[in-house]
């Protein structure tokens, strides 16, 4: 066992896992709270990778981040548009803006499909001339990505207890209510998916900076792997509970999601082969209190039945 | 306070399912009036009320609330002014948000600039909320961190209620808003309602389908049939008037005999 569970595959789990998370953390505010399948997240996220990739060239680690966001929350916007103002179905919506930023991405990659970053300063190399010395050493990355999770983490939960995150976390919770508490639903839409595009445009520039290189089909099934952290991080701390809490289960989900992933490589499952590992873990999680409801419908049914002809037995 | 001139709907309309659901619908309603209105199922009430609301837009007529022509305000804007209240108790708090938290969106009303969006619940508003929950004696108060989801139907419509009128509203529209509830709950939600209406001052209008209380409860009452307001009685009329002589009304304006309305039940 201590051949599979090494050191350093915790290590890269815990690191991807929280880079990741960002993610997890857009489709909880989009998916769960606003209660909106927000399909923009593929595109979004190579956006974030790409607009990330590009300022850190220019040797701006730093400004990546924030135009990363900046860009995921001009794709959120649209989506947020085409759905408020134009009265375009919310799934739909997302897939439109997710198949015309395919080309706005390569395009912003200087129509190459692969931009590599090596030999430029990055979050990470920065990070590790900061801790690599400190009791930290090796574990700098995980440092420099905790920090920006945790950080965002309390960013999220103070802004879902302001008046304007309790409006958005109405929004999906009970839309008719909304309406006739003057708040404007358009306005909660649009700020709810522009802040979940940010995040997931944020996490796409960290990955670029991790793994030092922007490929162009980095974000594709990002939506499911996502969800399945999401799903993952539910099932671990339950749907229910305070703001904080969910969220750290979010964050929690997608940790353990890159720990399964990290150990099924390890155990030479190929790489290729994770997709539809993710999408079958997606589709399981999402369909098993169903089925779980069903089967108990059925052994009831089926017990009801063998009950009924053993009386018919007996009575003969 | 509120005066509906001459508005029409018509849903569906140029399909088979066209439904005239408001025609040439006309009311003036004066400040602190509290009128009740009665009428068959698919005379229009909750259809007015969705117009006044601002739910849709009216095919034709305008729409005055304190002087102001709100015919073509969104919904979201209207309700700054407007509460509203239904029949479904489930339709007017967020389930799963908790108790204080739904009574902060509720105060949203209050706010006139977007300083307050990044405001959070305070130590202040918390000591206000439970104040205000306190008055509906059915200690809520202690509550106040837990979900909505958990309450009772009851609780819940008394929460709404309070919810509507925690900022004063200019115009407060129930429609059959205890309908849904036990006979216990439906008093005590009714004479909550009596009561915040008549400290407050608040102009109303309430849909009912219990003579009695179309008689009882507020100064005017309306009938409705066919999208029109077909009786409007108040004053010294109205206080002669007796639940008979009202379903003798309710015959000659729908010009049509009652057979098996529910109407007849009450």
């Amino acid at each position: 066992m201590t051949g599979i569970f090494t050191v350093s595959i915790f290590q890269s789990a815990l690191e991807l896992g929280c880079i990741y998370a960002l993610v997890a953390l857009a489709l909880f505010i989009s998916f769960t709270i606003l209660n909106i399948a927000d399909l923009t997240t593929d595109g979004c996220f190579t956006l974030g990778c790409a607009v990330g990739a590009m300022v850190t060239l220019t040797g701006h680690p730093f400004l990546a981040l924030f135009a990363a966001m900046i860009s995921g929350a001009l794709a959120g916007f649209v989506t947020a548009f085409l759905q408020t103002k134009l009265g375009v179905e919310s799934i739909l919506a997302g897939i439109i803006v997710n198949t015309g930023l395919y080309t706005i991405n390569i395009a912003v990659m200087g129509f190459s499909s692969l931009i590599n970053l090596f030999g430029c300063d990055t979050l990470f190399s920065l990070g590790k001339d900061g801790f690599v010395y400190t009791i930290f050493g090796d574990w700098y990355k995980v440092v420099t990505v905790l920090l920006i999770v945790v950080v965002i983490a309390l960013i999220i939960w103070w802004f879902l207890g302001t008046t304007l995150g309790m409006s958005i976390r109405a929004t999906g919770d009970n839309a008719e209510m909304v309406k006739s508490s003057s708040i404007n639903p358009t306005l909660t839409i649009t700020v709810g998916l522009c802040l979940a595009n940010s995040l997931t445009g944020l996490s796409g520039a960290l990955i670029a900076q991790y793994q030092k290189s922007c490929d162009i089909n980095i974000g594709t099934g990002m939506v499911t792997i996502s969800l399945a952290s999401l799903i993952i991080g539910q099932s671990l701390i339950g749907n229910k509970g305070s703001t904080i809490r969910r969220i750290l289960g979010t964050i929690l989900g997608s940790v353990l999601y890159r720990f399964i992933v990290a150990i099924a490589l390890r155990l030479s499952v190929p790489a290729e082969a994770l997709k539809l590992v993710s999408a079958i873990i997606v589709a399981v999680a999402i369909a098993a209190p169903y089925v779980r409801r069903k089967a108990a419908l059925k052994k009831r049914e089926f017990a009801n039945y063998r009950g009924n002809t053993k009386g018919v037995k007996e009575n003969a | 306070m509120l005066k509906l001139d001459n508005i029409s709907k018509t849903f569906n309309p140029g399909t088979v399912n066209e439904k005239t659901a408001l025609t040439h619908l006309s009311l003036d309603l004066k400040d602190g009036d509290f009128a009740t209105i009665v009428g068959s199922n698919g005379a229009g009430k909750s259809t007015m009320f969705n117009a006044i609301a601002g739910t849709f837009i009216v095919d034709e007529g305008n729409i005055y609330l304190d002087g102001e022509d709100i015919t073509f305000k969104k919904e979201h804007v209207r309700s700054k002014v407007i509460g509203h209240l239904f029949q479904d108790p489930l339709k007017g708090t967020a389930p799963s948000m908790t108790i204080e938290e739904n009574m902060a969106l509720a105060y949203l009303r209050a706010s006139h600039s977007s300083s307050q969006y990044f405001s959070r619940i305070s130590g202040k508003d918390k000591a206000r909320f439970r104040e205000q929950l306190s008055l509906l004696g059915m200690g809520l108060e202690d509550r106040m961190k837990q979900p909505v989801g958990l309450l009772s139907g009851g609780q819940r419509q008394a929460l709404t209620l309070l919810m509507a009128t925690f900022v004063t509203p200019k115009l407060l529209l129930l429609d059959e808003h205890t309908a849904a509830l036990d006979p216990a709950t439906a008093e005590k939600v009714l004479e909550l309602t009596k009561r915040i209406v008549a400290e407050r001052g608040i102009t109303c209008l309430m849909v009912t389908h219990n003579m009695h209380q179309a008689l009882e409860v507020g100064n005017r009452t309306l009938m409705m049939n066919a999208g029109q307001i077909v009786f409007d009685t108040a004053g010294e009329e109205r206080a002669g008037l007796t639940v008979n002589d009202l379903l003798e009304k309710f015959k000659v304006g729908a010009g049509e005999e009652l057979d098996n309305d529910r109407v007849l039940l009450s």
